[in-house]
């Protein structure tokens, strides 16, 4: 058995590509637009599809007719999802489809299919846990310690409420794919976190064997965990597909569509209490939490937060059902909820204390899983957002304008998933890298080519990267901020055994053996006497009669070999400022620290946390779901009252990436999710210390501010 | 969208000839900002669109010896940026400029602004203007905290004009036309507050188009305040609009109008009289701001509202105060 070759990253020292800021590689495309996206796809004979959606909280279809639809000119075919009888939980889910010629005529046709409904009670906001009644499932209570005997001794006690709404997935570009459906053969052009698997989900709804699928995808317009599964509309889009003679359907949701059913973040609401000393040492925590995650329940937060071995716990949590649309992963699934819960708990904790919570913070680190790495990133986060100079106690801040600072903390394991990379060297020296992978915007293109083109000594233009085919190397899917540890190892490995086959037709000509050499800067030259070399081009063209040398790099989630690992960290502080008389929440700055292992582009890593900031500011002040008691209906699903933030919005953004020699020697760890989590945390425990009160319920909107300065929650 | 037919006439005469007495019928095209998406979402169903975009005589601001013409094409934009606006109807023109989308600013029309439909998400949901079931308001219970805390009813949603306030506490006049010819309102009469669900929230009948505005001369200080959420795409949550003039330090008379508080423009008679006399302290502002909103009615999630129609007449009445008359 021949020895494992040496993949393990090159010292920071050596990198000629790694660890260096090149731009994103579909950047120009992307601004300029040429990056074509599956939604701006327009095929030959291509049908548009629609959707009828169920107006109420919840009925039963009583009666459907589609007769007046189907003579429609243009329409192509209409498919029932709902036929009569069935029981429909929530405004939103899909009645019936039709694929016609136009847009414009789908649009007119679905306004005539007639549906009769038998409106049934519905059960909406899950706000008041008092009022969820049988909706409600309690987990069964968890204690840890003594929390009865560490209440009763403590010196200080917190008591909060605190809540998260449900907030929807709004990515750029909506939910859906092209798909065509002939015979046992399908092609689809799917908007997807998982090109790979894509077909395999889908095949067994259509009876299709899931080799018969292709799958084709150049970019996608945002997933944010919304879009790993084909979802409801890749089959309906078949179905209407095969119906219309095998034509293309192009089904996309419109934005009520992708705001009632596309995917949410669940809520999250708790009571919590937290006990310790006058100095802030945390002794014990209490918390009685709820959530909804729509019709199914669901959403139970890890609590507490990092601060995970507080010693005295006692836990309880019930799962809401509400009549509304479903939950889907979104960008760290329960660690938002999971981080404001606690860190707003902590922030309330410190001011009972009397305390700093920078101090408080500091102090419990001992109960997180990396007590140094968190204490070194508070440090960071309060000299870049100067703390000491800024931080004032609650209640030392007078006028209108009141500015406040407050701290999020965030953890995610981030392991690179398995996939498999194809290098391919050929005799002409040019060299294409392949994987069934995709790249969300977050700069996988990028740093995929960055780890070949480092592997083989070469620069970023002489490697051709191709990916968004599920007839390439299977890639994972792009969920968990596993893919850059995942496609960077596996890159690294095609490329190392690559590279050993060209030393193999290389060495003799150099009078070497093969274990002697090395790629750097264009050439291939002998580690212990770099004057003997040969050029790039001049190694590959030694290769053997088949004009190629093509090996793959297999990543295996459980034998990392130094190349990832998981566990990143990160803390933030929010700088706001408050006006009082309109509850009015402005961002003066926003500083984030984060660590993530080997950073490939400290770039690309950046931007990754500026957008993570930039999306969470907008949880953070705006974003809400906003259900109607009376209809049982989503208010909001539009961009208009489901509210987004501009970019005059977002303040500074201050980011540091921990780039550090004991961080990078852990490997890749992934970077999409961690960022995103302390957002609503940071922003909230910053307008409480701003105000001097605690804002209980997200987001920060003037409601909810001057609900709670002039005393209007319960 | 429902097909329609597509009249494109070059003169007001023509324009007003293809319109009808019976609303639904037809519906005049301005910046389109509003009409199109209500004719996407089916509330709007005309048989015929009027495009007035090539009457020139609707175009331009001129200043004249009767005061300030604003034709009813002018965009936001141009308004926000008209010297004579700027120099003697400041309310107006901070109005305009406050409309935060870029987009809306360049396409939308004075005209436009003041005829859109009200942004109520009942309403835009297909529940009627007044979301009415069963012979009962779904706002009192439903989702209202973007809603009327003035007015008590039928109509619960909020004016969605922008610059209705300033042009009432201007004492604008507002010019319709119709075949029969012209005839003048005052702004303060335009917006009302429709009674039943088949009648509308502006005085405009739907044989005419609204073709200018007349801002008398007057030596006055004016202003508007707005709160607004977002900086990006946003609607105001509560506006107030002053317009003041004055004897010496002290106000003689005055004009306070509230948006987005009530189905139409709220004028405060009691702000109005709470600083007439004074002199414009932080003191008699916020006087001003708490007589604004004695007479309020929030509903159960729109109390906060009230706070910030009180905040918004006093922040106007200071801003107004800065002024040079």
């Amino acid at each position: 058995m021949a020895n494992t070759p040496d993949y393990s990253w090159p010292p920071m020292a050596d990198r000629k590509i790694i660890g260096k800021s090149f731009k994103r590689l579909d950047g120009q495309a992307k601004a300029s637009g040429r990056a074509k996206y599956t939604s701006d796809l327009k095929m030959k004979d291509m049908l548009y599809a629609a959707y009828v959606l169920c107006p109420h909280g919840h009925a039963r279809v009583t009666s459907i007719d589609t007769s007046a639809a189907e003579k429609v000119k243009g329409v192509q075919a209409v498919h029932v999802i709902a036929p009569a009888g069935t029981e429909v939980q929530w405004h939103g889910k899909e009645i019936a489809a039709v694929a016609a010629t136009t847009e414009e005529i789908a649009r007119e046709a679905i306004r005539m299919v007639k549906v009769d409904y038998e409106v049934m009670p519905h059960f909406v906001n899950e706000q008041d846990l008092g009022k969820a009644g049988s909706r409600g499932k309690a987990a069964g209570e968890k204690v840890t310690g003594d929390p009865e005997k560490a209440f009763q001794e403590a010196e200080a006690v917190s008591d909060g409420v605190y809540g998260i709404p449900v907030i929807t997935h709004s990515c750029l570009e909506p939910h859906g794919c092209v798909i065509q459906w002939q015979g046992d053969q399908v092609m689809a052009w799917p908007s997807t976190q998982f090109v790979t698997g894509w077909a395999n989900t889908l095949a067994p709804n259509l009876k299709v064997p899931a080799a018969n699928i292709k799958v084709k995808m150049d970019y996608i317009g945002g997933g944010f965990g919304s879009k790993f599964s084909p979802g409801a509309w890749a089959e309906v889009g078949a179905i209407l597909s095969q119906k219309a003679g095998g034509r293309p359907v192009k089904i996309y949701l419109d934005r009520v569509a992708e705001q009632t059913i596309a995917g949410n973040r669940p809520s999250a609401f708790g009571k919590i209490k937290i006990a310790g000393k006058k100095d802030g040492t945390i002794t014990a925590w209490q918390s009685d939490t709820w959530a909804s995650g729509g019709f199914a329940g669901g959403g139970q937060p890890p609590l507490p937060y990092v601060y995970n071995n507080i010693p005295n716990t006692r836990l309880n949590h019930t799962s809401i059902s509400v009549n509304a649309g479903p939950s889907q992963a979104w960008r760290a699934p329960n660690n938002q909820q999971a981080s404001f819960l606690t860190c707003s708990a902590i922030e309330d904790f410190a001011a009972k204390a009397g305390c700093d919570p920078m101090d408080v913070f500091n102090k419990n680190a001992g109960y997180t899983p990396r007590a140094e790495q968190y204490q070194y990133q508070l440090a960071k986060a309060a000299e870049l957002s100067e703390w000491k100079k800024l931080w004032k106690p609650r209640d030392q801040r007078t006028g209108t304008m009141r500015r406040g600072l407050g701290i999020g903390v965030n953890a995610w394991a981030g392991n690179g998933h398995g996939c498999t990379a194809r290098l391919t060297i050929n005799s002409d020296g040019s060299v294409v890298l392949e994987m069934g992978t995709q790249d969300l915007g977050t700069g996988t293109r990028t740093i995929m080519t960055q780890v070949a083109a480092e592997t083989l000594g070469l620069q970023m233009g002489q490697v051709k990267l191709v990916i968004g085919d599920n007839s390439l190397p299977p890639g994972g899917s792009s969920g968990g901020s596993t893919t850059v540890g995942g496609v960077s190892a596996a890159t690294r490995k095609a490329g190392v055994n690559a590279l050993g086959k060209l030393y193999e037709a290389a060495a003799p000509a150099l009078g070497v053996q093969p274990e002697e050499l090395e790629a750097v800067d264009g050439q291939i030259r002998v580690k212990s006497n770099h004057a003997k070399n040969m050029t790039w081009v001049a190694a590959c063209k030694k290769i053997g009669p088949a004009g190629k040398i093509s090996e793959t790099g297999v990543n295996e989630t459980r034998n990392p070999m130094g190349l990832f690992s998981g566990g990143a960290a990160g803390v933030q502080v929010a700088d706001v400022s408050v006006d009082i008389e309109t509850g009015l929440v402005k961002i003066n700055r926003f500083v984030a620290v984060q660590d993530c292992g080997l950073v490939i582009n400290p770039k690309l890593a950046e931007s990754q946390v500026i957008g993570a900031i930039i999306m969470g500011i907008s949880t953070a002040l705006y974003e809400e779901r906003i259900m109607d008691n009376a209809t049982g209906r989503m208010m909001n699903p539009d961009l208009e009252f489901y509210k987004l933030a501009g970019i005059k919005d977002i303040g500074d953004i201050v980011v540091h990436m921990d780039i550090r020699e004991v961080n990078d020697k852990r490997g890749v760890i992934g970077l999409g999710e961690p960022p995103a989590i302390g957002i609503c945390a940071a922003v909230g425990n910053a307008v409480a210390n701003a105000i001097g009160k605690r804002v209980p319920y997200m987001p920060m909107t003037p409601m909810h501010v001057l609900n709670a300065l002039e005393g209007r929650n319960a | 969208m429902q097909s329609f037919e597509y009249a494109n006439p070059a003169t007001v005469q023509e324009a007003v000839g293809l319109l009808s007495a019976k609303w639904g019928e037809a519906d005049v095209l301005a910046g389109g900002t509003d009409l199109i998406s209500l004719m996407k979402d089916h509330l709007h169903t005309p048989k015929r669109v009027v495009n007035i975009k090539n009457i020139k005589e609707l175009e331009g601001i001129q200043k004249t010896a009767a005061g300030i013409r604003i034709g009813a094409l002018v965009t936001m934009d141009e308004l926000a940026k008209n010297a004579d606006v700027k120099a003697s109807a400041k309310s107006l023109s901070d109005a305009a400029a406050a409309i935060p989308s870029p987009q809306i600013r360049h396409m939308g029309t004075v005209g436009g602004d003041l005829c859109q439909r009200p942004r109520c998400w009942y309403y835009r949901q297909g529940f009627g203007l007044l979301a009415m079931k069963d012979g009962k308001s779904l706002v009192p219970d439903g989702a209202n905290q973007y809603h009327a805390i003035f007015g008590s009813g039928p109509a619960y949603f909020v004016s969605a004009s922008s610059l209705g306030p300033a042009l009432i506490a201007l004492g604008a006049k507002i010019k319709l036309v119709s075949a029969k010819g012209p005839r003048e309102v005052a702004a303060a009469s335009f917006f009302v507050s429709p009674a039943n669900e088949t009648s509308r929230e502006i005085a405009l009948h739907p044989d005419e188009i609204l073709t200018e505005i007349l801002i008398p001369p007057a030596t006055v200080k004016s202003a508007t305040y707005e709160v607004r959420q977002k900086e990006a795409l946003d609607w105001p949550l509560a506006t107030a609009s002053v317009t003041l003039t004055m004897r010496g330090n002290t106000v003689a008379s005055a004009k306070v109008v509230l948006g987005h508080v009530a189905a139409k423009p709220w004028d405060s008679a009691e702000a109005a009289k709470a600083i007439t006399g004074k002199a414009i302290t932080a003191d008699t502002a916020e006087a001003a701001g708490k007589a604004a909103v004695a007479s309020a009615s929030p509903l159960s999630q729109n109390a906060y509202k009230v706070t910030l129609a009180r905040v918004a007449v006093k922040r106007a009445l200071l801003e107004a105060a800065k002024q040079k008359a």
